[in-house]
């Protein structure tokens, strides 16, 4: 019980923590903060816009505004934390016609492409997964920059039924329109100079 | 036979046709309110809660016409006689219930569009035409509002019960055929 006995081994443990961390931020210097994100979504029910929105994501970001071909970004959301605001709806959102969380808990999105548009604005190409159900996407993306967080914005239109949000009696899009907004505001730390 | 009074001055046609169409709609409009409440979530208690909302907007906008047409066409008098028999307390039910239906004409659909505003569902007439949030999104403010809907909705349904109680009393009990002054046709 001599700590001189524990330092060795503590030291190699601290060590090692250290490689580590250095590891993953070689692979992802970009870290979302995920307090000052947001992803949301706008349905519209009989012509009425319902606002929703996920409590919980993540996301895997390699990002060089100098060199944005060479960026890759990953997303995952938790779709079971989503919420359109009333309790009565939200009960609904994980069951099997909506977004089937029990067997599909994640939603993902994999960049495979990364174009620079200048002044700060950048196109997104990639496959997006909800419910298994896999499309490609292309998601324009304008930053800005203030301190140390870069804020990431952006918008586009997803088809529901392609990914099958909204099954039988809800598929019919005179009641809920298949044509449904995401927008995303991503707070992102270590992203370089724009 | 009931027998009419042809001296009887009779409410313009305008004001039987908005009296005739409104109470119909009224009645209908609470019984959808009944049912499609306990609904459980589905596409058709969607549709309906849409639907009530519509027409809830529609009553309302018939409602501020038929006020308008009140205060610039003076309702007939009760005929003289019928007055007379009238004990004082009938006499204020009579009035007295007037208004606070055309109070709650305004009242309930008024309150039903705050709630739903402040429930986050914005009226959107008919499903093209958006109306304005005259109270903000406010969950808190949504629990407070809901129960007054109803309340109102109740208190002028009483209130109709009332009305064509009293109708039907001088219709069949009294047989003054004041209810002759609200019916169309040539009487």
């Amino acid at each position: 019980m001599y700590l001189s006995t524990y330092l060795p081994k503590l030291l190699l443990a601290a060590t090692a923590l250290t490689v580590a961390s250095a590891a993953t931020s070689v692979m992802a210097q970009q870290k979302l903060v995920p307090a000052q994100s947001e992803i949301a979504f706008v349905s519209k029910q009989m012509g009425v816009p319902v606002d929703g929105r996920f409590k919980k994501f993540d996301a895997q970001i390699s990002f060089d505004p100098a060199k944005p071909a060479a960026s890759t970004m990953a997303f995952t959301v938790d779709v079971g934390s989503a919420t359109v605001g009333s309790p009565e709806s939200d009960i609904e959102l994980p069951k099997a016609v909506w977004f089937n969380v029990p067997k599909f808990p994640q939603a993902t999105f994999q960049s495979s492409a990364v174009k620079g548009l200048g002044t700060g604005k950048f196109e997104v190409t990639g496959k997006l997964s909800i419910k298994g159900n896999v499309r490609d996407v292309v998601v324009p993306v304008a930053l800005t920059q203030s301190g140390a967080v870069t804020m990431a914005t952006g918008a586009f239109v997803l088809k529901r039924l392609a990914f099958k949000i909204g099954e039988n009696e809800w598929a019919d899009t005179s009641m809920v329109a298949d044509d449904v907004q995401v927008k995303f505001k991503l707070a992102l730390t270590g992203v370089g100079k724009l | 036979m009931t027998r009419s009074n042809p001296n009887s001055p009779r409410y313009s046609l305008v004001a039987i046709v908005l009296h005739w169409v409104l109470g119909a709609a009224l009645i209908g409009i609470f019984a959808m309110g009944l049912y499609m409440a306990d609904l459980p979530f589905s596409p058709w208690r969607l549709k309906l809660y849409n639907w009530h909302k519509w027409a809830g907007v529609t009553i309302l906008a018939l409602s501020a016409l038929r006020l308008l047409w009140r205060l610039t066409h003076q309702p007939p008098e009760l005929p003289g006689q019928i007055a007379q028999l009238m004990p004082r307390w009938q006499h204020w039910a009579h009035h007295g219930t007037h208004y606070a239906l055309y109070v709650l004409f305004f009242a309930v659909p008024l309150i039903g569009w705050a709630y739903s505003s402040a429930a986050g569902f914005p009226v959107v007439l008919f499903g093209v035409l958006p109306l304005p949030d005259f109270v903000a999104p406010d969950k808190a403010l949504a629990e407070l509002i809901k129960p007054f809907h109803e309340l109102s909705a109740f208190a002028m349904a009483g209130l109709v019960l009332l009305h064509i109680a009293a109708a039907l009393k001088h219709q069949f009990i009294d047989r003054d055929g004041l209810m002759g002054r609200m019916l169309p046709g040539r009487r």
